[in-house]
């Protein structure tokens, strides 16, 4: 079956993210695919690769970036979200005069219309918040 | 992408509190140019998004009240609102705002965008959609 | 159709449980995760509400009830422990997915 991911709080301060994953690397493991995993609100917050957590505790970012290139997932952090937050790739730091970008690799920005393509493309979108 | 899927919107939260009320309210908008089947949900503290009179400068917030009585010129003309959600907060229809549309079928007359339902109602609504987003 | 119903927070902290309970139809299921899987225990102020749920699944993640010290035997009659891959047959086996956030 075809499913989307809604992810809508950031890295740590809630267990969405977490949540999110796990659900994601069974549906994988079941052999499902994954259409998007999509970011919002806070959720941007997973896309930053300036995260150092601890050593003896997972890295969440890290885990996105890595399950994205084992399985060429879709990850999406929505534009409007990320602009307020400050997550930037290259492309939007240039266009908005910032010194500097800090989009972790296999994430991509994108406006809110993936969310609601991913509804409508996906047979199921289970959203993971607070 | 033939099939039209029925969203749901569903608001649950106050809004200034936090950005969720205002965040949904952008992927709503965006939404309208899909032409899926949208519907909005205000329930629990959810109600208090479409509450009249409000007045944000002295919080330095943008007011986003505006934009719920745009809904319709983008073809979003099924608010529910939960009367038992209002009635624990001694909100009445009165307190929110009068959104309407145009009904273009009808010779463009106005129509009121709100619909209050009850608890039972808004739980079969809920169990016609295909998609339901949370917020 | 059928809804496959998430909470995730515990009913003590927020109403979003008991909101969740008012608007599960007879025939859905509702899946406990996070702190949600708290109001699956027995004995609390919160659990003849959830004993209640007529023609109501439920379902609570087995890693998050671990995680948090819970074990089977305080669990309210009835309910199922999955784990994630639990978790995605119950998103795939319902029509859709409605979050209580």
């Amino acid at each position: 079956m075809k499913l989307s991911v809604l992810v809508n709080e950031g890295p740590y301060q809630h267990q969405a993210s977490d949540s999110a994953l796990q659900f994601t690397r069974a549906a994988l493991e079941k052999g499902h695919e994954i259409f998007r995993v999509f970011f919002y609100h806070d959720g941007v917050n997973n896309g930053t690769r300036f995260t150092v957590p601890p050593q003896d505790d997972r890295n969440l970012q890290e885990s996105w970036t890595t399950l994205q290139a084992e399985h060429e997932l879709d990850l999406v952090v929505c534009i409007a979200a990320a602009q307020r937050r400050g997550i930037l790739d290259e492309n939007e730091a240039e266009r908005q005069g910032k010194d500097g970008n800090n989009i972790a690799p296999g994430f991509r920005i994108s406006g809110l219309g993936q969310l609601v393509e991913a509804g409508i493309e996906s047979e199921r979108l289970v959203v993971f918040g607070d | 992408m033939s099939e039209i899927k029925k969203f749901m919107y569903v608001n649950r939260r106050a809004p200034y509190g936090t950005i969720y009320a205002l965040e949904s309210l952008e992927v709503v908008l965006i939404s309208a140019a899909f032409d899926q089947d949208v519907s909005l949900a205000f329930l629990d503290d959810g109600v208090y998004q479409i509450m009249k009179n409000t007045k944000t400068d002295d919080i330095g917030m943008k007011n986003f009240s505006p934009v719920y009585n745009a809904l319709g010129d983008y073809d979003i003309t099924k608010l529910y609102i939960e009367q038992e959600s209002l009635d624990e907060r001694g909100l009445t229809l009165d307190d929110l705002m009068d959104i309407k549309y145009e009904d273009e079928d009808d010779d463009w007359a106005e129509k009121p965008s709100i619909k209050v339902v009850s608890r039972k109602e808004m739980a079969d609504v809920m169990d016609q959609q295909d998609v339901l987003m949370s917020f | 159709m059928t809804m496959l119903h998430t909470v995730n927070k515990s009913p003590f902290e927020k109403s979003s449980f008991e909101a969740c309970l008012n608007h599960a139809n007879t025939g859905s299921s509702i899946l406990m995760i996070e702190d949600g899987v708290y109001g699956a225990m027995k004995g609390s102020a919160f659990s003849e509400k959830v004993a209640a749920a007529n023609g109501v699944a439920l379902y609570i993640l087995g890693p998050d009830m671990q995680a948090r010290g819970i074990s089977e035997d305080r669990l309210i009659d009835g309910v199922k422990v999955v784990d994630y891959a639990g978790f995605v047959d119950l998103v795939t086996e319902h029509d859709k997915v409605q979050a209580w956030l």
